[in-house]
């Protein structure tokens, strides 16, 4: 279901992409006042002690009685996993699909978005199937995905796909259209033709958006991903899950959850300092 | 108004914009002729078209009647003749000071030696060169306008099309940019249309000081300043100074059918 609830919090993409992070602005905010130092690590030492905290309480309700492993019992799991193999095929194979679905989708959103963005007649075409198909979860193609395209890697990979090219087109078509009127009058009057205002006004100045969608496309593409797999898979993260459940394997189940967070923070963390690199010109709220 | 041949020459230009049913009419058969060298400024309540004036020139709007032309040949769009200072300063936030001032370089096809020199030049000119590889986003307002200028000048243009250009700086910056800008001008005289609300500035800055009504956009008044008085504190204090402040104050703020200044700040924008 939280596959689902990702999908609708989607149309955050739209808002300007500055206030995103809340964590993100006070760190830049901070490292730009070098006479605080410690404000920096005050953070960082309380989402610690939170993890911490976390675990201890799932050791504690593990022992109190509810039907959890403990943290000891998933770590040998964990390491079990790891030396027979398993979880680096299953980690291979849930990224392979990510990771070409997420690409091919923001490939192809982030010319679309441009089109749409730039051009009133793209935009008339496109815009009716996108906000259709943004309304319909990319799990439920599914169904349709698996008999048209078979059970093998093409229908996974397509809905996500679907789901990145999604989330990042709309951002992308966005961020065209928000593009200072007066940054391409400054650029026109300095001499500048469409296609040079395109690249040098229009691509930068909506770069923001683009990696903004381009997050939250990974997101809901990892959350696809992990879906896609629960139903028809020979191996990945989702497929190792669904297996565990028949057999009552609660460790293997708690590996494959927490690779699947990690993975996904990792990745997420790349985009983030790729958007940090890429648009440190901003100027943040 | 004089024998020589206009600079900038805009005859019965009329320029109307639907507004939902209606129409605004923000310029109504507007003419006036700009010399080469002159600095010209336009004052007005907001709505007076001002500002579309300006965009004609340009070559960013085109008028809906009558026609802007420039060097005698009418203005179809933006052209490397006419540089253009916007009160937002509109510098490319992602490019640093240098890059931002070559960006018309480039556009033009200057050589990337030259294109650096020229830069170069002109960053000194305005006094940004310690901060030539800064981006705009740490500079303060007065330092993003002189870069926007140092950008202007860079291509050459021998116009010089500025609206509202120091309206968003403190008194004291306002000052400094706008004596910078005179010594420059009085260097190189370039032909200067300088769009302004503050009636100080129009007449600290003019030759000639064309005073703009609203509702059509229309020229009122213009008032001709001395261009031999040199341009320092001693005239900013003078009686002559304040005399002419009179004029072209009453000529802004008490318009036929308008009873106070207050009534300038209501006017559509």
């Amino acid at each position: 279901m939280s596959v689902l609830e990702k999908r609708g919090a989607e149309p955050s993409g739209q808002t300007p992409p500055a206030p995103d992070d809340a964590g993100t602005t006070n760190a830049t905010k901070t490292a730009a006042e070098p006479s605080r130092p410690g404000r920096r690590g005050l953070p960082l030492i309380l989402n610690a002690v939170s993890v911490v905290l976390g675990i201890a309480l799932w050791w504690a309700a593990a022992a109190a009685g509810f039907k959890l492993p403990t943290p000891p019992e998933v770590v040998s799991r964990a390491g079990t996993l790891i030396a027979d193999g398993t979880l680096g095929e299953d980690v291979l194979a849930s990224l392979t699909r990510v990771l070409i679905g997420f690409g091919l989708g923001t490939a192809v959103a982030v010319p679309v978005g441009f089109l749409m963005g730039w051009y009133g007649i793209a935009r008339g075409l496109m815009e009716p199937w996108i906000q259709f198909f943004r309304t319909v979860p990319p799990l439920a193609i599914i169904p349709l995905a698996v008999v048209v395209m078979g059970i093998d890697e093409t229908p996974k990979i397509f809905v996500i796909f679907l789901a990145a090219f999604l989330a990042c087109v709309i951002s992308t078509f966005q961020g065209v259209v928000n593009v200072d009127r007066t940054l391409i009058n400054a650029a026109r009057v300095l001499g500048a033709r469409d296609a040079v205002i395109f690249a040098r006004v229009v691509v930068p100045a909506s770069t923001p958006f683009i990696l903004v969608g381009m997050r939250v496309g990974l997101g809901s593409a990892w959350a696809t991903l992990v879906a896609a797999e629960l139903i028809a898979a020979q191996e990945g993260l989702g497929y190792r899950m669904q297996n565990a459940q028949l057999y009552y394997d609660l460790p293997t189940i708690f590996v494959g959850l927490i690779s699947i967070g990690i993975l996904g923070l990792l990745m997420d963390r790349i985009l983030l300092l790729a958007e940090r690199k890429l648009t440190g010109w901003q100027e943040r709220r | 108004m004089t024998s020589k041949p206009a600079k900038i020459s805009v005859q019965g230009v009329t320029k109307t914009f639907a507004l939902g049913r209606d129409t605004f009419t923000a310029l109504d058969d507007v003419s006036l002729d700009i010399a080469d060298h002159e600095f010209v400024t336009v004052v007005g309540p907001s709505g007076c078209g001002k500002s579309t004036l300006m965009n004609i020139l340009a070559g960013l709007e085109t008028p809906t009647a009558g026609r802007a032309l420039v060097d005698g040949a009418p203005v179809l769009g933006p052209g490397p003749e006419r540089g253009v200072i916007f009160q937002q300063y509109a510098l490319f936030p992602w490019l640093t000071v240098r890059q931002n001032v070559e960006f018309g370089l480039r556009t033009t096809g200057v050589p990337k030696a030259e294109r650096r020199s020229r830069a170069e030049h002109f960053i000194e000119l305005v006094g940004l060169e310690r901060f030539a590889d800064a981006l705009p986003k740490t500079l303060s307002g007065g330092m993003r306008q002189r870069c926007a200028i140092a950008r202007a000048y860079a291509v050459d243009p021998s116009i010089l099309l500025m609206d509202e250009p120091f309206g968003a700086l403190d008194a004291l910056t306002r000052v400094k940019l706008q004596e910078q800008l005179l010594r420059t001008w009085s260097q190189d005289k370039r032909t200067v249309l300088f769009i302004t609300h503050d009636v100080d500035e129009a007449v600290f800055l003019a030759n000639r000081v064309i005073v703009m009504a609203a509702r059509p956009g229309r020229v009122y008044d213009v008032i001709e300043v001395d261009p031999a008085i040199e341009r320092n504190e001693a005239f900013r204090l003078s009686p002559e100074f304040a005399a002419l402040r009179n004029r072209v104050w009453h000529s802004v703020y008490h318009q036929e059918g308008r009873t106070a200044p207050a009534a300038a700040g209501s006017a559509t924008s």
